[in-house]
Protein backbone atom coordinates (compact mmCIF):
# COMPACT_ATOMS: atom_id res chain seq x y z
CA UNK A 1 0.00 0.00 0.00
CA UNK A 2 3.01 1.86 0.35
CA UNK A 3 3.63 1.97 -3.48
CA UNK A 4 0.74 3.54 -4.64
CA UNK A 5 0.44 7.03 -6.72
CA UNK A 6 -1.45 9.81 -7.28
CA UNK A 7 -3.89 8.48 -10.21
CA UNK A 8 -3.87 4.64 -9.69
CA UNK A 9 -6.91 2.71 -9.44
CA UNK A 10 -6.82 0.86 -6.23
CA UNK A 11 -10.61 -0.80 -6.80
CA UNK A 12 -12.81 -0.95 -9.32
CA UNK A 13 -16.68 -3.40 -8.35
CA UNK A 14 -19.77 -3.60 -10.19
CA UNK A 15 -23.15 -3.71 -7.69
CA UNK A 16 -26.40 -5.08 -9.75
CA UNK A 17 -29.06 -3.63 -8.10
CA UNK A 18 -32.87 -4.84 -8.02
CA UNK A 19 -36.15 -4.15 -6.43
CA UNK A 20 -35.28 -6.40 -3.77
CA UNK A 21 -31.47 -4.64 -3.01
CA UNK A 22 -33.94 -1.54 -2.21
CA UNK A 23 -35.89 -3.38 0.04
CA UNK A 24 -33.55 -5.09 1.92
CA UNK A 25 -31.63 -1.41 1.96
CA UNK A 26 -35.51 -0.43 3.87
CA UNK A 27 -35.47 -2.80 6.59
CA UNK A 28 -31.81 -2.43 7.24
CA UNK A 29 -31.91 1.78 7.70
CA UNK A 30 -35.44 2.37 8.67
CA UNK A 31 -36.11 4.23 5.24
CA UNK A 32 -39.33 3.66 4.21
CA UNK A 33 -39.92 5.83 1.71
CA UNK A 34 -42.34 4.68 -0.65
CA UNK A 35 -40.55 6.23 -3.79
CA UNK A 36 -37.98 3.09 -3.23
CA UNK A 37 -40.22 0.16 -3.75
CA UNK A 38 -43.25 1.57 -5.34
CA UNK A 39 -43.71 2.92 -8.75
CA UNK A 40 -47.50 4.50 -8.96
CA UNK A 41 -45.73 6.58 -5.27
CA UNK A 42 -42.43 7.42 -7.43
CA UNK A 43 -44.84 8.45 -11.06
CA UNK A 44 -47.42 10.33 -8.34
CA UNK A 45 -44.45 12.99 -7.37
CA UNK A 46 -42.93 13.33 -10.41
CA UNK A 47 -40.19 10.67 -10.48
CA UNK A 48 -39.28 8.44 -13.78
CA UNK A 49 -39.73 5.52 -11.50
CA UNK A 50 -38.43 3.57 -8.60
CA UNK A 51 -35.37 4.92 -7.31
CA UNK A 52 -32.48 3.71 -5.10
CA UNK A 53 -31.92 5.55 -1.70
CA UNK A 54 -29.26 7.83 -1.86
CA UNK A 55 -27.83 6.31 0.93
CA UNK A 56 -27.29 3.03 -0.35
CA UNK A 57 -25.11 4.44 -2.98
CA UNK A 58 -23.29 6.05 -0.47
CA UNK A 59 -22.96 2.54 1.17
CA UNK A 60 -21.81 0.45 -1.33
CA UNK A 61 -19.60 2.67 -2.84
CA UNK A 62 -16.98 3.05 -0.08
CA UNK A 63 -16.94 -1.04 -0.05
CA UNK A 64 -14.45 -1.40 -2.94
CA UNK A 65 -12.35 0.99 -0.39
CA UNK A 66 -12.93 -1.06 2.94
CA UNK A 67 -12.15 -4.44 0.89
CA UNK A 68 -8.96 -2.53 -0.19
CA UNK A 69 -7.90 -1.52 3.64
CA UNK A 70 -8.58 -5.77 4.15
CA UNK A 71 -12.14 -4.91 5.49
CA UNK A 72 -10.78 -2.83 8.44
CA UNK A 73 -12.90 0.60 7.74
CA UNK A 74 -11.50 2.12 11.04
CA UNK A 75 -8.79 3.70 8.75
CA UNK A 76 -11.48 5.14 6.86
CA UNK A 77 -11.17 8.95 9.00
CA UNK A 78 -13.75 10.99 6.84
CA UNK A 79 -16.30 9.99 4.02
CA UNK A 80 -18.26 11.99 1.94
CA UNK A 81 -20.59 12.67 -1.06
CA UNK A 82 -23.05 14.76 -2.79
CA UNK A 83 -25.93 12.78 -5.07
CA UNK A 84 -26.37 14.55 -7.93
CA UNK A 85 -28.12 12.15 -10.13
CA UNK A 86 -30.54 9.10 -8.98
CA UNK A 87 -30.14 5.54 -9.58
CA UNK A 88 -33.42 4.57 -11.41
CA UNK A 89 -33.97 0.68 -10.80
CA UNK A 90 -36.84 -0.97 -13.03
CA UNK A 91 -38.57 -3.68 -11.94
CA UNK A 92 -37.45 -6.04 -14.13
CA UNK A 93 -33.83 -4.98 -15.57
CA UNK A 94 -32.63 -4.05 -12.13
CA UNK A 95 -29.78 -1.07 -12.10
CA UNK A 96 -26.11 -1.59 -12.68
CA UNK A 97 -23.89 0.98 -10.24
CA UNK A 98 -20.00 0.89 -11.29
CA UNK A 99 -17.60 2.12 -8.51
CA UNK A 100 -13.85 2.82 -9.90
CA UNK A 101 -11.50 3.80 -6.74
CA UNK A 102 -8.64 6.44 -7.71
CA UNK A 103 -5.94 7.86 -5.60
CA UNK A 104 -6.59 11.83 -5.24
CA UNK A 105 -4.17 12.75 -3.07
CA UNK A 106 -1.25 11.37 -1.06
CA UNK A 107 -0.05 13.04 2.09
CA UNK A 108 1.31 12.69 5.09
CA UNK A 109 -2.03 12.32 6.84
CA UNK A 110 -2.72 9.45 4.00
CA UNK A 111 -4.64 9.56 0.88
CA UNK A 112 -7.88 10.71 -0.25
CA UNK A 113 -9.64 7.75 -2.14
CA UNK A 114 -11.82 9.80 -5.01
CA UNK A 115 -14.64 7.38 -5.96
CA UNK A 116 -16.29 7.42 -9.92
CA UNK A 117 -19.81 6.24 -9.52
CA UNK A 118 -21.73 5.61 -12.55
CA UNK A 119 -25.27 4.07 -13.56
CA UNK A 120 -26.62 3.95 -17.27
CA UNK A 121 -23.13 6.05 -18.63
CA UNK A 122 -23.65 8.75 -15.88
CA UNK A 123 -22.20 9.46 -12.62
CA UNK A 124 -24.45 9.69 -9.83
CA UNK A 125 -22.62 11.01 -7.09
CA UNK A 126 -20.33 14.17 -6.48
CA UNK A 127 -17.23 14.90 -4.76
CA UNK A 128 -17.20 11.19 -3.29
CA UNK A 129 -14.16 11.10 -1.23
CA UNK A 130 -13.07 8.96 1.20
CA UNK A 131 -9.90 9.61 3.87
CA UNK A 132 -7.85 6.89 4.43
CA UNK A 133 -5.31 6.55 7.34
CA UNK A 134 -2.44 4.33 5.36
CA UNK B 1 -37.41 27.89 5.90
CA UNK B 2 -37.27 29.19 9.60
CA UNK B 3 -33.51 30.82 9.87
CA UNK B 4 -33.67 30.85 13.49
CA UNK B 5 -33.42 27.28 13.38
CA UNK B 6 -29.67 27.82 13.02
CA UNK B 7 -28.12 27.93 16.28
CA UNK B 8 -31.07 26.17 18.32
CA UNK B 9 -30.12 24.01 21.10
CA UNK B 10 -31.76 20.18 20.63
CA UNK B 11 -31.67 17.54 23.03
CA UNK B 12 -29.67 14.34 22.67
CA UNK B 13 -31.78 11.58 21.04
CA UNK B 14 -32.76 8.96 23.04
CA UNK B 15 -29.97 5.85 23.29
CA UNK B 16 -29.74 3.60 20.23
CA UNK B 17 -28.03 -0.11 21.11
CA UNK B 18 -26.24 -1.36 18.58
CA UNK B 19 -27.39 -4.99 18.00
CA UNK B 20 -24.72 -7.62 16.29
CA UNK B 21 -27.55 -8.59 13.76
CA UNK B 22 -28.45 -5.02 13.10
CA UNK B 23 -24.96 -4.63 11.75
CA UNK B 24 -24.75 -7.83 9.89
CA UNK B 25 -28.49 -6.52 8.17
CA UNK B 26 -26.87 -3.53 7.33
CA UNK B 27 -23.41 -5.07 5.87
CA UNK B 28 -25.49 -7.18 4.13
CA UNK B 29 -27.62 -4.34 2.87
CA UNK B 30 -25.04 -2.68 1.72
CA UNK B 31 -22.93 -5.45 -0.17
CA UNK B 32 -19.94 -5.44 2.43
CA UNK B 33 -17.98 -8.31 2.39
CA UNK B 34 -15.69 -7.58 4.93
CA UNK B 35 -15.62 -10.25 8.12
CA UNK B 36 -15.02 -7.61 10.32
CA UNK B 37 -18.84 -6.62 9.89
CA UNK B 38 -20.01 -10.01 9.82
CA UNK B 39 -17.72 -12.51 12.38
CA UNK B 40 -16.92 -11.61 15.82
CA UNK B 41 -14.24 -13.20 16.10
CA UNK B 42 -12.54 -11.62 12.95
CA UNK B 43 -13.05 -8.24 14.55
CA UNK B 44 -11.60 -9.30 17.64
CA UNK B 45 -8.97 -10.09 15.99
CA UNK B 46 -8.38 -6.53 14.28
CA UNK B 47 -8.43 -5.30 17.55
CA UNK B 48 -12.40 -4.69 17.74
CA UNK B 49 -14.89 -5.73 20.39
CA UNK B 50 -17.12 -7.32 18.48
CA UNK B 51 -18.65 -6.42 14.96
CA UNK B 52 -17.74 -3.70 13.50
CA UNK B 53 -20.67 -1.31 11.50
CA UNK B 54 -19.95 -0.31 7.72
CA UNK B 55 -19.03 3.60 7.24
CA UNK B 56 -22.49 4.63 6.57
CA UNK B 57 -24.24 2.72 9.52
CA UNK B 58 -24.29 6.14 11.66
CA UNK B 59 -27.27 7.54 9.29
CA UNK B 60 -29.52 4.85 11.28
CA UNK B 61 -28.77 7.12 14.19
CA UNK B 62 -28.64 10.15 12.65
CA UNK B 63 -31.96 9.97 11.17
CA UNK B 64 -33.39 10.16 14.50
CA UNK B 65 -31.97 13.73 14.64
CA UNK B 66 -33.16 14.67 10.93
CA UNK B 67 -36.38 13.51 12.67
CA UNK B 68 -36.38 16.13 15.44
CA UNK B 69 -35.73 18.25 13.02
CA UNK B 70 -38.53 18.08 10.40
CA UNK B 71 -40.62 17.65 13.27
CA UNK B 72 -39.73 21.11 14.58
CA UNK B 73 -43.39 23.12 14.61
CA UNK B 74 -42.24 26.23 13.22
CA UNK B 75 -38.99 24.97 10.58
CA UNK B 76 -41.53 25.35 7.49
CA UNK B 77 -40.01 22.27 6.20
CA UNK B 78 -42.37 20.58 3.84
CA UNK B 79 -41.37 16.52 4.02
CA UNK B 80 -42.66 16.09 0.73
CA UNK B 81 -40.42 18.71 -1.20
CA UNK B 82 -36.93 17.57 0.83
CA UNK B 83 -34.37 15.62 -0.97
CA UNK B 84 -30.95 14.87 -0.02
CA UNK B 85 -28.62 16.98 -0.69
CA UNK B 86 -25.07 15.81 -0.03
CA UNK B 87 -23.43 13.44 3.35
CA UNK B 88 -20.28 13.54 5.29
CA UNK B 89 -18.84 11.34 8.12
CA UNK B 90 -16.00 12.80 9.76
CA UNK B 91 -14.96 9.45 12.57
CA UNK B 92 -12.67 9.22 15.52
CA UNK B 93 -13.62 5.31 15.36
CA UNK B 94 -15.83 3.15 13.48
CA UNK B 95 -19.29 1.92 15.03
CA UNK B 96 -19.43 -1.77 16.84
CA UNK B 97 -21.79 -3.77 18.12
CA UNK B 98 -22.99 -3.28 21.68
CA UNK B 99 -21.83 0.59 21.54
CA UNK B 100 -24.67 2.32 22.97
CA UNK B 101 -24.65 5.89 21.06
CA UNK B 102 -26.84 9.63 21.31
CA UNK B 103 -26.23 11.85 18.84
CA UNK B 104 -27.21 15.66 19.11
CA UNK B 105 -27.93 17.85 16.42
CA UNK B 106 -27.09 21.54 15.16
CA UNK B 107 -28.00 23.27 12.66
CA UNK B 108 -25.18 24.73 11.11
CA UNK B 109 -25.93 26.80 7.75
CA UNK B 110 -29.29 27.94 6.50
CA UNK B 111 -29.27 29.43 2.80
CA UNK B 112 -31.72 29.90 0.04
CA UNK B 113 -30.49 29.56 -4.01
CA UNK B 114 -32.78 29.88 -6.92
CA UNK B 115 -35.93 29.13 -5.07
CA UNK B 116 -34.84 26.34 -3.16
CA UNK B 117 -33.78 26.48 0.38
CA UNK B 118 -30.62 24.24 1.68
CA UNK B 119 -30.61 23.44 5.54
CA UNK B 120 -27.14 21.98 6.81
CA UNK B 121 -26.86 20.19 9.93
CA UNK B 122 -24.48 18.19 12.27
CA UNK B 123 -25.21 15.06 14.33
CA UNK B 124 -22.55 14.62 16.93
CA UNK B 125 -23.00 10.95 17.62
CA UNK B 126 -21.11 9.50 21.09
CA UNK B 127 -21.14 6.71 23.03
CA UNK B 128 -22.29 5.85 26.65
CA UNK B 129 -19.18 7.38 27.91
CA UNK B 130 -19.42 10.78 26.24
CA UNK B 131 -16.76 10.13 23.96
CA UNK B 132 -16.96 11.51 20.41
CA UNK B 133 -17.64 8.44 17.68
CA UNK B 134 -18.65 10.21 14.54
CA UNK B 135 -20.09 13.39 13.23
CA UNK B 136 -22.59 12.89 10.84
CA UNK B 137 -23.49 15.83 8.46
CA UNK B 138 -25.96 16.71 6.07
CA UNK B 139 -27.58 19.27 3.63
CA UNK B 140 -31.35 19.01 2.47
CA UNK B 141 -32.44 20.63 -0.61
CA UNK B 142 -36.01 21.39 -0.13
CA UNK B 143 -37.28 22.44 -3.37
CA UNK B 144 -39.68 25.21 -3.70
CA UNK B 145 -42.86 25.90 -5.34
CA UNK B 146 -42.20 24.80 -9.22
Amino acid sequence: MSDIAVGDVIAEKTFDLNRGSLVRYAGASGDFNDIHYRDDVAVAVGLPGVLAHGMLTMGLAVQPVVEWLGGDSGRILDYQVRFTRPVLVDATEGAQVTVVAKVGVLDDAGARIDLTVTYNGDTVLGKAQARVAL
Amino acid sequence: MNPELQGRAFEPTAPYLVGREKVREFARAVFSTSPLNHDPEAARAAGYADVVAPPTFPIVVQEATLAQLLAEPDAGIDFTRVVHGDQRFTYTRPIVAGDELTATLAVTSIKSLGGHSMITSESTIVDATGAHVVTATSTLVVRGDE
